[in-house]
């Protein structure tokens, strides 16, 4: 009855794909658009419906199909070496392994970016609202717009959070919101992560190796930068101090060597230039946490923490933690001490709370989502359940506390016996259940063996909250599912990643070819105009903070 | 600076240091053992790896190829190569805020390659892979140089670089302390130290065992003698302690060591230094081992592990 049906039936339709189109693709594409592919009802981002190029994958396209297939192998090649090299791996079961990098870029232009940009906004603002009232008076149960049992039933939810106020007001200092392309191309979310989000640092690394080994690619395209994320989060993470900390001693809190993103938060601590700390490094006394330093104690002010809620402190959460810092929360609460991304942030990304969004959206900012979610269903809801159980063999059922992609179950691929006993499991804990109908993600080119074949993609932009206004890294990470047919794109399940571009407004692109030699007698081209989308969107967020102080 | 982070410098200065030196000690080993037929490897080798502080296995007899196997290859034990390389790279991985990406990228391309070299090594002969690791080190002590800032970072490194190298010119010269005077095998100390060119260039081409001990103890000039690493050591210790104020003796116990263990060698007789040898290293080897006690203590405030697992509220 959802989307699912509809949509097949849109591409189904569509699916006659011209012959002369497949016989001009040269021999990197040959068999990409086999009408038999398991992937012809997702929508490609590089070919239409027609088999023509998109624009956005134009130059791309041009540049790459004459190619030998040679050639990008030895590019793939030095693409893993430097990884290898520069240590930029994730582990696995205790094993270091390079995250792979897949060759072929995937591209937004800048008026795709520019709604998503948008809606991510619009999306953080709302669940900060929304973050702000649930561990405050709880306006929006009281009005009952959300029931309380939702909130309370969420293992997130932390009672040791409640009136617990950011001195800045900032609970999500960092987002990484998951995008999905539907079968009709338009972006949904699919869940969003709002209590320690990973991967901005593959964003920064990928790109910085594309460059290397793809210089031509970037002569020819105007791509947004994303190297400074870290300036946005320091920035983030300085404001979020309270107001008589005159030079906040900013620290990353890592759980240590052995976590799978390691790489990550000692990558972003030193492009921020502080220190990168485990639980051991810190103690807190008086209500006052410390560094451990050569020369004694230092004071610590902000504390960008990597770990979960529930290591953080062994006196509030889980005892036997020994990544935490026995006191922390005590000391968040006395003000001496801000933690970032807030404690209990996990109310707001429950799958299940999720559905209420488009509620949440309307009732704290009075307008629609701008980024619409993906039908789910509810198993807690009676006949929402009903509906479900009768029609398992044809959704994808998830967890509500899931992540990493485990526990996620297939219906049209579960064997019988299983599905009897994810029935039993959901009826026994319905509240920890959603079922969504099975979203066919987009497909973008990868290169497979020695051509380049579509693979399943998802997309996870990453927004950083400084108190004032929100930035959207232009892009974020794009993981792709490398085995054939896959859906789930997790690392942990044997997903890559590919660089994302985010291609600069046309005007500025014409600016810039006007600025070249010969030309460049006219006007110089107006730093305004490239930065267009970007001035707009904080200028808007601005002026709305303004008008809510007022 | 944040004391993990010091104390990982403090070991990568030593872990490339030991891993570097290990490599010279047992290069010129196995080309003894090679060159010279008269020499009994089973022997050598047991020496060696009392010097180094290796378990020998009863039983069965060395000869050069287990001896590179186990010193060299296996990471079964902390004294091999390969386990001091990994150490280092570990304790890199954890301080990666406090070293240069150049430093890191040097000594993880070292760890990674150590596979394919080994293998090379194994058909080609273990000198390929001495040098492999002699290289490396000298191109991760050249990085650290050209891209660290001259902080406490920078003096933990040298202190641990330093620190080491006593250690390891103390076993070397102990792994030869019974040999006569006149022995060859004061060249392969000073070839292991890396001294040979300089030692002939000072002393005029005259060999003998109280020139070669007091060329690697006492010399000023040279950077691989003990005195030089010693001095080197107090040096760095002495620009950590940031409160100068205390006005009679030394401010901490590492600093007191060193110095006490610095004049010891400062003031000696250069003719008595053979007399008592063998205790005299001993003595030093005792030193360099408190030193690092007192090191720790001092800088690297570790913290007790509190159980939480009764933290009910009352």
């Amino acid at each position: 009855m959802w989307t699912m049906t509809r949509s097949r039936a849109r591409t189904s339709g569509l699916r006659r794909t011209p012959a002369r189109a497949v016989a001009r693709l040269g021999e990197l594409f040959d068999g990409y658009l086999d009408p038999a592919r398991p992937h012809a009802d997702a929508y490609d981002e590089m070919f239409g419906e027609d088999a023509s190029v998109r624009a956005a994958y134009r130059a791309l396209h041009d540049s790459i199909a004459p190619s030998q297939v040679a050639e990008l192998t030895a590019r793939a090649e030095a693409l893993d070496r430097a990884f290898v090299d520069q240590g930029i791996t994730f582990s696995l079961s205790g094993q270091e392994r390079p995250f792979p990098l897949d060759l072929i870029p995937r591209v937004l232009t800048a008026t795709e970016w520019s709604k998503l940009e948008r809606g991510i906004v619009q999306r953080v603002r709302a669940l900060e609202l929304f973050l702000a009232d649930i561990y405050g008076d709880a306006q929006i149960v009281r009005d009952g717009v959300l029931p309380r049992r939702l909130i309370t039933s969420c293992e997130h939810f932390h009672r040791e959070a409640t009136l617990l106020k950011p001195p800045n007001g900032v609970r999500l200092h960092v987002s990484g919101v998951d995008l999905v392309r539907d079968e009709s191309g338009t972006f949904r979310v699919l869940e969003d992560n709002l209590r320690c989000p990973s991967g901005v640092s593959y964003v920064m690394e990928n790109r910085r190796t594309m460059a290397r080994v793809f210089p031509d690619l970037f002569a020819r395209h105007r791509v947004r930068s994303v190297g400074d994320y870290a300036v946005h989060l320091l920035r983030a993470l300085r404001n979020a101090a309270a107001p008589n900390a005159a030079d906040p001693n900013v620290v990353v809190l890592t759980p240590g060597v052995a976590n799978s993103a390691y790489f990550e938060h000692s990558l972003l601590a030193r492009q921020m230039g502080v220190e990168l700390v485990e639980g051991r490094d810190l103690f807190c006394r008086d209500n006052v946490v410390y560094l451990r330093t050569t020369e004694g104690e230092r004071q610590v002010d902000v504390i960008y923490r990597r770990i979960d809620d529930d290591f953080l402190d062994p006196v509030h959460f889980r005892p036997d933690s020994v990544l935490g810092v026995a006191g922390l929360l005590n000391a968040a609460r006395a003000g001496n001490v801000v933690i970032a991304n807030a404690v209990g942030n996990g109310v707001a990304d429950d799958k299940l709370v999720y559905t209420y969004l488009p509620e949440i959206v309307q009732y704290y900012l009075g307008e629609k989502p701008l980024l619409p979610n993906v039908d789910t269903f509810r198993c807690w809801l009676p006949e929402e359940r009903a509906h479900v159980l009768d029609h398992l063999d044809e959704l994808v059922v998830k967890p509500v506390e899931g992540s990493g992609g485990y526990g996620i179950v297939f219906g049209a691929q579960a064997s019988t016996r299983e599905l009897n006993g994810l029935r039993r499991t959901i009826r026994a804990n319905p509240r920890g259940w959603i079922a969504q109908p099975v979203v066919q993600l987009s497909t973008v080119p990868t290169k497979v063996g020695d051509r380049l074949a579509p693979r399943h993609v998802d997309l996870r932009p990453f927004a950083v909250n400084d108190g004032n206004s929100i930035f959207v890294l232009p892009g974020g990470l794009t993981r792709v599912a490398l085995p054939e047919g896959s859906l789930i794109v997790n690392s942990s399940q044997g997903g890559g990643s590919k660089d994302t571009w985010v291609l600069a407004a046309r005007s500025s692109t014409v600016d810039r070819e006007l600025a070249e030699p010969g030309l460049a007698t006219s006007a110089p081209a107006s730093p305004a105009a490239e930065q267009g989308p970007e001035l707009t969107t904080s200028q808007q967020q601005q002026q709305q903070q303004q008008e809510k102080g007022a | 600076m944040l004391a993990r982070n010091a104390e990982s410098l403090y070991w990568i200065g030593r872990y490339v240091e030991r891993a570097d030196d290990t490599a010279r000690i047992l290069d010129v080993t196995v080309h003894q053992l090679l060159e010279d037929a008269t020499v009994d490897p089973d022997a050598t080798s047991r020496q060696l790896l009392a010097v180094l502080g290796i378990d020998a296995r009863e039983g069965a007899s060395f000869d050069v190829w287990s001896l590179t196997e186990l010193v060299a290859y296996s990471s079964d034990h902390a004294g091999s190569i390969v386990a001091s390389i990994n150490s280092a790279r570990e304790n890199t991985r954890g301080a990666r805020e406090v070293v240069s990406t150049e430093m890191w990228e040097c000594l993880n391309a070292m760890y990674n390659a150590v596979q394919e070299r080994q293998a090379y090594a194994r058909v080609m002969g273990p000198h390929a892979f001495f040098t492999f690791v002699e290289e490396r080190a000298a191109m991760f002590a050249g990085l650290a140089d050209s891209t660290m800032s001259r902080d406490d970072g920078w003096r933990f490194l040298v202190l641990g670089r330093s620190v080491e190298r006593v250690d390891m010119i103390v076993r070397l010269l102990l792994s030869r302390v019974a040999d006569r005077a006149s022995s060859p095998g004061w060249v392969t100390v000073l070839r292991s130290a890396g001294a040979h060119d300089t030692y002939l260039r000072t002393y005029r081409g005259a060999l003998d065992a109280s020139r070669v001990v007091q060329f690697l103890l006492l010399d000023r000039l040279f950077p691989r003698s003990v005195f030089h690493a010693l001095r080197q050591a107090e040096a760095c210790l002495e620009q950590l302690d940031h409160q100068p104020s205390v006005r009679v003796g030394a401010r901490a116990e590492a600093l007191r060591l060193l110095g006490r263990a610095r004049s010891d060698l400062e003031f000696l007789r250069p003719h008595d230094l053979l007399d008592d040898l063998p205790r005299r290293l001993k003595v030093l080897q005792g030193t360099v081992r408190d030193v690092g006690e007192a090191v720790s203590q001092q800088y690297f405030h570790t913290a007790p592990w509190v159980a939480w697992t009764n933290a009910e509220v009352v």
